[in-house]
């Protein structure tokens, strides 16, 4: 039953380009884009236990890094990518130093902080960053020769980047290092009596989340060809843990629905309702009260209930 | 090499104040490997506070803390952990969402290396639901391997703490009230549970229960306001009059 329902679910993702027009093609670009930033975000608060409002960071510094890589210093998109995500993931190994002083609110307020910082910079310093005008007349990378510039050969490749990273990060919770993970959110203390290094392994998660933070970032700018400093605000932060929250954090698949909510929110009901954030927080509203745990763990709920 | 010391653990002059309130004034203890060392003391004696500076969880103002000659004053608990400590809690400390096994299962994983594999499950490593298995056996709740820690009896779940650090197979166990709040039948199976620990294992346990504590026990430590009142064989401290006074009330 599991995997019948598996193989429907990839035989609609696969042929999605053949009966979807341009417009949900693109829709369904941006939310596996957003998936993979939710699925690392999730890594941090879901199975971590670490509140983050700072995860744009890494979207927007994977993002800045590759645009500016190719625009103004001629660098082609392969050595651009590698540069992009090296350089975000060594950002998160620092941050992570920083902001793991403190767990809790205080991890909380210094992802934030950090975050500002970063925000603010793309903002003033306009002769690196451009400023409020971005970064725009980016390309798509050609992988392997093949052009990503119409909408359903950019699907198909986010959905091949996607899948590697939900597979990857399935793994990685349900590794024993998962477990350590777990164990490490739910009692610290007898965790590190039983033997863990919490801050070691709380530390390695962070640095991960950061890794698939820049690679979300990547695909963003490609999918874009523009990136501008709102990409690293606190309301792209938020937004995905809104997600993530409405979702189910803690599961793998949360951050995806909760990712795909928030970006049919943004962008059907926006075409209809102006005030389509006051939408959003109805929504969200609704979620927390009727299904405190998140769509997926709370449906999940009803149907076995159903189901008896 | 690591220091060779005729002591499993050595405490000495230990201080440790939170602002102006001294809990532990200046406790030294000198304990053999193997022995059965019972703590006792009023409410506020310093007991548990005494366990936390030991297993790393607070660090003391001053003194040493030795496990086997090495100090390790200055190591985070997880160094301990992985030098022979163990400990239970007096405050139930479980994973209650995760069955037995996986709790016992923790426990194991924390002292192999393998906690940090990264794309293997758990599940992968069988020696460990084993010799998880065979944990919750010897404290009698394999039949309830595959419950969550929740759906078990408060009696259950103190006998799970116990064997979380059993599977370690620590060299130096604390044990931190572990009948606190048990029925009597209970509290005869945990006591030949304790009773049944290796003599590989030194065992430090804190418990109130006097009357099923001291069988346990060969030698005895009272503290009182952060000091050591009396110190010594079992039967020695129980006579002494300053145990009477200020503990046993007569």
């Amino acid at each position: 039953m599991k995997w019948i329902g598996a193989a429907l679910l990839a035989a609609l993702l696969l042929l999605l380009p053949s009966f979807a027009g341009d417009f949900y093609i693109n829709l369904a670009s941006q939310i596996l884009i957003a998936a993979i930033f939710a699925l690392s975000l999730n890594l941090l608060v879901g199975y971590g236990g670490m509140t983050s409002l700072g995860h744009a960071s890494y979207l927007g510094v994977a993002a800045y890094i590759s645009a500016l890589l190719t625009s103004r210093y001629g660098l082609g998109h392969g050595p651009a990518a590698i540069i992009s995500i090296a350089g975000t993931t060594a950002m998160a190994a620092l941050f992570g130093v920083i902001a793991l002083r403190a767990t809790g609110l205080g991890f909380l307020m210094i992802t934030l902080a950090l975050s500002q910082v970063l925000w603010g910079l793309a903002y003033r310093m306009s002769g690196v960053t451009n400023g409020d005008n971005g970064v725009a007349g980016l390309t798509r990378p050609m992988p392997f020769g093949i052009s990503l510039d119409s909408a359903a050969s950019f699907y198909w490749f986010a959905l091949l980047v996607t899948t590697i990273a939900f597979l990857m990060m399935a793994i990685f919770v349900s590794s024993s290092f998962g477990s350590s993970l777990k164990g490490v959110r739910d009692q610290p203390r007898r965790m590190a009596a039983l033997g863990f290094n919490p801050w070691m392994i709380r530390w390695i998660t962070f640095v991960y989340a950061g890794f698939w933070g820049g690679v979300s970032g990547l695909l963003y700018v490609y999918y874009n060809k523009y990136i501008h400093p709102t990409s690293l605000s606190t309301t792209s932060s938020a937004e995905a843990l809104l997600g993530v929250i409405a979702g189910g954090s803690g599961t793998l698949g949360g951050p995806v629905v909760g990712a795909a909510l928030v970006l049919l929110l943004k962008n059907y009901a926006s075409a209809y309702v102006e005030r389509w954030n006051m939408l959003l927080g109805l929504v969200f509203l609704f979620i927390v009260l009727v299904l405190p745990a998140g769509i997926v763990p709370g449906l999940g709920k009803f149907l076995r209930r159903g189901s008896r | 090499m690591t220091p060779t010391s005729k002591y499993a653990l050595e405490v000495i002059d230990l201080k440790k104040a939170f602002g102006g309130l001294v809990v532990t004034q200046s406790i030294s203890l000198a304990i053999r490997p193997g022995e059965r060392r019972l703590i006792i003391g009023p409410n506020g004696a310093g007991k548990t506070t005494l366990f936390n500076q030991v297993s790393g969880d607070m660090r003391p103002n001053s003194g040493h803390i030795k496990l086997f000659g090495t100090d390790v004053t200055q190591l985070a608990p997880y160094q301990r952990a992985h030098l022979g400590l163990s400990r239970t809690y007096q405050i139930i400390t479980l994973f209650f969402s995760d069955t037995l096994e996986h709790n016992v299962t923790l426990g194991l994983l924390g002292l192999r290396p393998s906690r940090w594999q990264m794309w293997r499950p758990m599940s992968f490593y069988g020696d460990l639901a084993t010799e998880a298995r065979r944990t919750l056996d010897t404290v009698g709740l394999l039949h309830l391997a595959e419950h969550p820690v929740s759906d078990i009896a408060y009696g259950e779940k103190r006998r799970v703490e116990l064997a979380m650090a059993l599977a370690q197979k620590p060299r130096v166990l604390l044990l931190d009230e572990p009948l606190a709040g048990l029925s009597d039948t209970e509290r005869s199976q945990v006591k030949s549970l304790i009773a049944s620990i290796p003599r590989e294992t030194t065992v430090i346990m804190i418990e109130h229960d006097m009357d099923t504590a001291l069988d346990l026990a060969e030698t005895v430590t009272l503290l009182n306001y952060g000091r050591v009142i009396v110190d010594g064989e079992r039967d020695a401290v129980i006579a002494d009059e300053r145990t009477r006074e200020v503990y046993l009330g007569v």
